[in-house]
């Protein structure tokens, strides 16, 4: 009898895990393999509707790696990925130092308000920003131009690229510095009364303590939230895509996520698309490699 | 010379002065922190309230001039556009599908690798957490394609199948930390005072687990409420919409001619994120730092 219960304790697991593993399988495995395929093919609108589609080796590759609007693209993603990243690491730890100090009223008002901030989904955020930043009605060219006595009458923030990433930075950070922010702070809690107070009698000035205590305490949490940051900046889709709705130039404004479904949906070029999509899950992967190995160290299987 | 030699020879009064006067500074920069977070949300509120006319004048109003519920009715009941009500039909319906089949199957994997020791284990849990990194922008070039072949498009099954994959990694990643918070020893106390292993984990660990999975069932709601990008590939019909695809096509239709009704709909479809989220948020940092904090 102890034999058939063991037996049935040793299939037991692989069942539980059937349902999940088979849900993965087709929904992201098979898309996957798929996805290789398309982007060794010529597949286009006439494939989709039922011409073959013939292997072509490299072909999609070396024609998404020699155009320029790639590159851009590309280029254009780091660039806005780093820029919110810092903003928003050094805005969140500077908020969840100012949780530290101020009284508990004060504490609340700002959880409150970073809550609300948070919850917020992307793309009502961007619809009402983007209204915030209207030209004609927006509440911040009129108060530019009536507080601030500068002239920012029926100013257009959307058409000018660089003007069109500054309105998608305020939104992407908004919505992102409560995350680090709390986070940073439940760190902060973490660390020994103590050990503070022994620093401040020792004389340390607070820059100095913030580099030599809370830095180094804090630094697998700084780590882990970065890189997610990072990740998640690069992905970024629901903001920009949104906001070039709203106004802004497709060409100047796109970034990796919206150009792969502007190339494969918009255009149909699946081909392409496809290249271009393998190669960001290569990038993205590099790059959250070391979140994977953090995560696995940590948890200690 | 350091700062505390010197900090002892301040007398004392001045220095109760000082500390006071930083601690009204950092005080009103919180407030001003309070108000920037805070600002879009009233923002869309207060448009709301508004009629149209009068948040396209020269003058902005920072508190309603004129009350109304018109902009609501004209979201709810216009029929002029694709409509709100079947979109929050679609929204509802998949958003619950997602949550309960997602749990389920989660709830089962999240056992396997916590209550069992078996050969792939390692193996399953590294695959969940790379699949995790997985970007779906990348993947709705394939993701179309396929669900195209299996006439998966415009279905509530199909954004649904989806939806359960999307939340699937992190759902079982998260409950496998409550279990894993439930000790073992509970359950074989249990078993040692006659109950079988399974009944002791339904009537021992399974109660203990009720607010995880409570919390991380409401993370994948949001999650999914939330999601625009394949609700976007994978539903395009009209009557198919999800809640995000609705107010898109809403805020383009409109444009800049009917500001007040689309911060409605935004508010519409914001609230119920708000209120879970508000339900959940201490967990929410826990959940995803509980690694990092440790240290």
């Amino acid at each position: 009898m102890s034999t058939l219960v063991n037996r049935r304790a040793r299939f037991t697991p692989y069942m539980l895990l059937i349902p999940a593993t088979a849900v993965l399988l087709v929904v992201i495995g098979w898309p996957l393999i798929q996805l290789f395929i398309i982007s060794f093919q010529e597949f286009g609108r006439a494939q989709v509707f039922g011409a073959p589609a013939p292997f072509i080796g490299f072909e999609n590759y070396t024609k998404v790696l020699g155009d320029p609007a790639f590159w851009n693209v590309m280029v254009r993603s780091i660039l806005f990925c780093l820029v919110n990243v810092v903003v928003t690491m050094v805005g969140g730890t500077l908020i969840a130092l100012l949780m530290t100090k101020v009284n508990r009223f004060f504490r609340l008002l700002l959880s409150v308000g970073l809550l609300l901030a948070w919850a917020m989904p992307a793309l009502t955020a961007t619809i009402v920003w983007g209204w915030m930043f209207d030209t004609s009605y927006g509440v911040v060219n009129y108060a530019l131009t009536n507080f601030f006595g500068l002239d920012f009458h029926a100013h257009s923030w959307l058409i000018n690229p660089l003007s069109f990433f500054f309105v998608a930075t305020v939104i992407v950070v908004w919505g992102a510095i409560p995350f680090v922010a709390f986070t940073v702070y439940a760190g902060l809690t973490q660390i020994p009364d103590e050990v503070m107070e022994a620093a401040q009698l020792d004389g340390a000035r607070s820059t100095q303590r913030f580099r030599l205590i809370v830095f180094p305490y804090l630094k697998s949490i700084f780590l882990v939230v970065t890189i997610l940051q990072v990740i998640w900046d690069l992905r970024v889709f629901t903001q920009i895509y949104a906001l070039q709705g709203i106004g802004g130039i497709r060409e100047q404004t796109s970034t990796l996520g919206v150009y792969i479904y502007q190339v494969a949906l918009g255009s149909g070029e699946y081909g392409i698309g496809g290249a271009i999509a393998v190669i960001t899950v290569f990038f993205m992967m590099a790059i959250s490699l070391y979140y994977v190995r953090q995560s696995l160290k940590e948890e200690q299987l | 010379m350091t700062t505390a030699t010197v900090r002892a020879r301040i007398p004392h009064r001045k220095r109760s002065v000082r500390r006071r006067v930083s601690s009204i500074v950092l005080s009103v920069i919180a407030v001003i922190v309070f108000v920037c977070a805070a600002f879009p949300v009233y923002w869309m509120l207060q448009t709301s309230f508004q009629p149209n006319n009068e948040i396209i004048g020269s003058q902005v109003n920072f508190w309603p001039k004129t009350f109304t519920f018109r902009n609501y009715e004209t979201v709810l009941f216009a029929t002029d556009r694709a409509q709100f009500l079947p979109a929050l039909g679609n929204s509802v319906i998949v958003t619950v599908l997602t949550v309960v089949i997602a749990l389920i199957f989660a709830f089962l994997a999240s056992l396997a690798v916590t209550r069992f020791r078996f050969r792939s284990r390692k193996s399953f849990i590294l695959t969940i957490l790379i699949v995790q990194m997985i970007p779906g922008e990348a993947m709705i070039v394939s993701t179309y394609r396929v669900l195209d072949d299996w006439a998966l498009l415009n279905t509530i099954a199909g954004l649904t199948l989806v939806y359960v994959a999307t939340v699937l990694p992190f759902t079982i990643w998260t409950l496998r930390g409550f279990v894993n918070g439930v000790p073992v020893d509970l359950e074989e106390a249990g078993m040692i005072d006659g109950l079988s292993r399974t009944g002791a984990f339904w009537k021992i660990t399974f109660p203990l687990l009720a607010p995880g999975l409570v919390a991380t069932g409401v993370f994948g709601f949001i999650q999914a409420w939330n999601e625009f990008l394949l609700a976007l590939v994978v539903m395009s019909r009209p009557e198919m919409m999800t809640l995000p695809v609705w107010l898109r096509t809403f805020q383009v239709a409109h444009g800049t001619t009917n500001w007040a009704a689309i911060m409605a709909g935004s508010t519409l479809m914001s609230i119920p994120v708000i209120i879970f989220f508000l339900v959940i948020q201490g967990r929410m940092t826990q959940g995803l730092v509980s690694g990092a904090v440790k240290g």
